[in-house]
């Protein structure tokens, strides 16, 4: 077996070629029952450097393994994998799981303050972090709250929070908003875009839905049905900053809804149709 | 026709029969044992009852403050109570860890459940024959057997709390960065917390039932043994005052441990998802 998790200490503001993420014929096998799953085939992905990337694909393609595979949480069974890590002093990678993540047991700021205190980053310090972005993600009157009293959108909005507060360098977004109504979603994903400006570093958004994936990113990767590769690339040449529920509404939209859903719908199709034959 | 419309009046009506219904259900929760003794004193004295297997409550209580003003009751008592923490401290402490330790490591669970799984259901009250040999009539057996019967029921429940931890959140300490120990304590343990206190709970009730039967059993204190005595004399009243103190002990710590978890987890409630 070959695989590799390379972290390139690099001086330079850009890697070897500007890249902050790249994967060389990136494959993931489960074993599975008696037989071999295989989630990712040849996965060639390359985000540059302050790119906020979009992956689409239908269901059970493989776009959260991928997601894992970046975060460190799996390991690829074959290809490589190159994360370059500028900067010793912040942390890789942070993620900002699909499903209610934020702990139970700790308060808003417990949480939010949770990937600085594992850095051993100075109580003052961490304080003034977690008040930053807790009041940037409107949540500071909950700031002594417990998760069980507050909505999902909420929950999510503090899971967001704690990523940012670490200040990785690459942003691991895994659907973060699927489980929140229609307008909270609206609302929260402005809002990320508002926060993500002020700084703009890398992330990676795993997405099934065409409409976030061209409203947040910069380019759109489209994936195959299982086993996952990667099919399509539409950049999104919409001007920033963007207001969600406007941009939805310019023929320019429209353009690149189509654009993405062309490649998009066989894909689905075929996903339907093996889990069709599965069943 | 006309058309009535109803706001806001029928809500209200639904909270003052609502704080009705609390007060009267606090009322018919502390009649209903009044009542109950009331109807079993005039039973008695209507000689309705045999008064040597059901004195009078009256006198129950008088033979109650009786031992009380003696000293006897609370020296036997706090034998009981004594015994059982200490017995509940060694059989707890090394549940707990090896609990999480299961939950965490497959292996492990592999290589313990099945013996777990033989010597769980034993009843504990049939080993103690066997622990007065090991252990002699002194206090070691006292403590071996409530220990024992601690035990299983924290270890299982620890376990069971650590593995009905949700991954995700082991994930989220993975990716930022927690090394095994911050897994431990910042994750695990607090996660597995309201089924551990749920082990407690069960454990010192069984430790309760214990201790009574190994006093009865082999002992010259605590109140398992007093409640013997008073068999092995006839005196049926002290019997029940022995009853109604173990009632009490038991009450009140499941009160106490209550408090605890309170204290310990504020944020129950909130382990949907």
């Amino acid at each position: 077996m070959n695989a590799s998790r390379k972290q390139i200490a690099s001086r330079q503001e850009t890697g070897d070629d500007g890249a902050r993420i790249t994967t060389r014929d990136l494959g993931m096998c489960f074993k599975f029952g008696g037989g071999d799953l295989v989630a990712l085939e040849n996965v060639n992905l390359r985000v540059p450097e302050q790119e906020f990337c979009c992956i689409v694909g239908p269901s059970g393609c493989g776009k959260s393994t991928l997601l894992r595979i970046l975060a460190g949480l799996e390991r690829q069974t074959s290809g490589e994998l190159q994360l370059a890590a500028r900067d010793p002093q912040r942390p890789l990678t942070a993620m900002v799981f699909q499903e209610q993540s934020i702990f139970p047991w700790m308060t808003v700021e417990e949480n939010i303050g949770y990937g600085l205190r594992m850095r051993g980053v100075h109580p003052r310090v961490r304080r003034q972090l977690v008040g930053h972005y807790i009041e940037k993600v409107g949540l500071a009157r909950f700031a002594k709250a417990y998760p069980h009293q507050l909505s999902g959108g909420m929950k999510q909005r503090a899971s967001v929070a704690r990523a940012f507060a670490t200040d990785p360098q690459v942003l691991l977004m895994d659907e973060p908003f699927a489980s929140v109504d229609e307008q909270t979603r609206v609302l929260l994903q402005e809002e990320l875009l508002r926060v993500w400006e002020a700084n703009r570093k890398t992330v990676v958004y795993i997405t099934h839905s065409i409409d976030e994936a061209l409203v947040l990113g910069d380019r759109v990767l489209v994936m195959s049905a299982r086993p996952g590769r990667l099919k399509a690339e539409i950049e999104v040449p919409l001007p920033r900053p963007r207001s969600v529920y406007e941009l939805k509404s310019t023929p320019a939209f429209a353009e690149l809804v189509a654009r993405v859903w062309g490649p998009l719908r066989q894909e689905v199709l075929a996903s339907f149709h093996a889990l069709a034959v599965a069943s | 026709m006309t058309v009535k419309l109803q706001n806001a009046r029928p809500s209200r009506g639904i909270r003052v029969r609502f704080l009705q219904g609390v007060g009267a259900e606090r009322l018919v929760s502390i009649g209903s044992p009044v009542l109950l003794l009331l109807l079993w004193e005039a039973l008695g004295r209507a000689g309705a009852l045999d008064q040597r297997f059901f004195p009078t409550p009256s006198a129950i209580a008088s033979t109650f403050a009786e031992v009380i003003r003696s000293g006897e009751l609370i020296g036997h008592a706090g034998t009981s109570l004594r015994r059982i923490a200490i017995g509940f401290a060694i059989g707890a402490v090394p549940a707990l860890l090896l609990g999480t330790l299961m939950g965490l490591s497959r292996m492990l669970r592999a290589a313990l459940k099945p013996m777990v799984g033989v010597f769980y259901p034993i009843p504990k009250s049939a080993i103690f024959p066997l622990l007065l040999l090991i252990f002699g009539l002194g206090e070691g057996s006292k403590y071996a057997i409530v220990a024992i019967g601690v035990f299983f029921l924290v270890l299982l429940n620890t376990m069971a709390g650590v593995l009905s931890i949700e991954p995700v959140y082991l994930d989220v300490g993975k990716n930022f960065g927690a090394g095994r120990w911050k897994l431990f304590t910042t994750i695990a343990l607090p996660g597995a917390l309201p089924l551990i206190f749920t082990g407690f709970r069960l454990a010192w009730g069984n430790a309760l039932i214990l201790i009574v039967v190994a006093e009865i059993i082999g002992a010259r204190s605590g109140i398992g043994a007093f409640i013997w005595t008073a068999w092995q004399t006839f005196q049926v009243e002290r019997m029940y005052v022995g009853l109604v103190v173990i009632s009490f002990i038991g009450y009140a710590s499941f009160l106490a441990i209550d408090e605890l978890q309170r204290w310990l987890i504020p944020w129950r409630g909130g382990r949907s998802g």
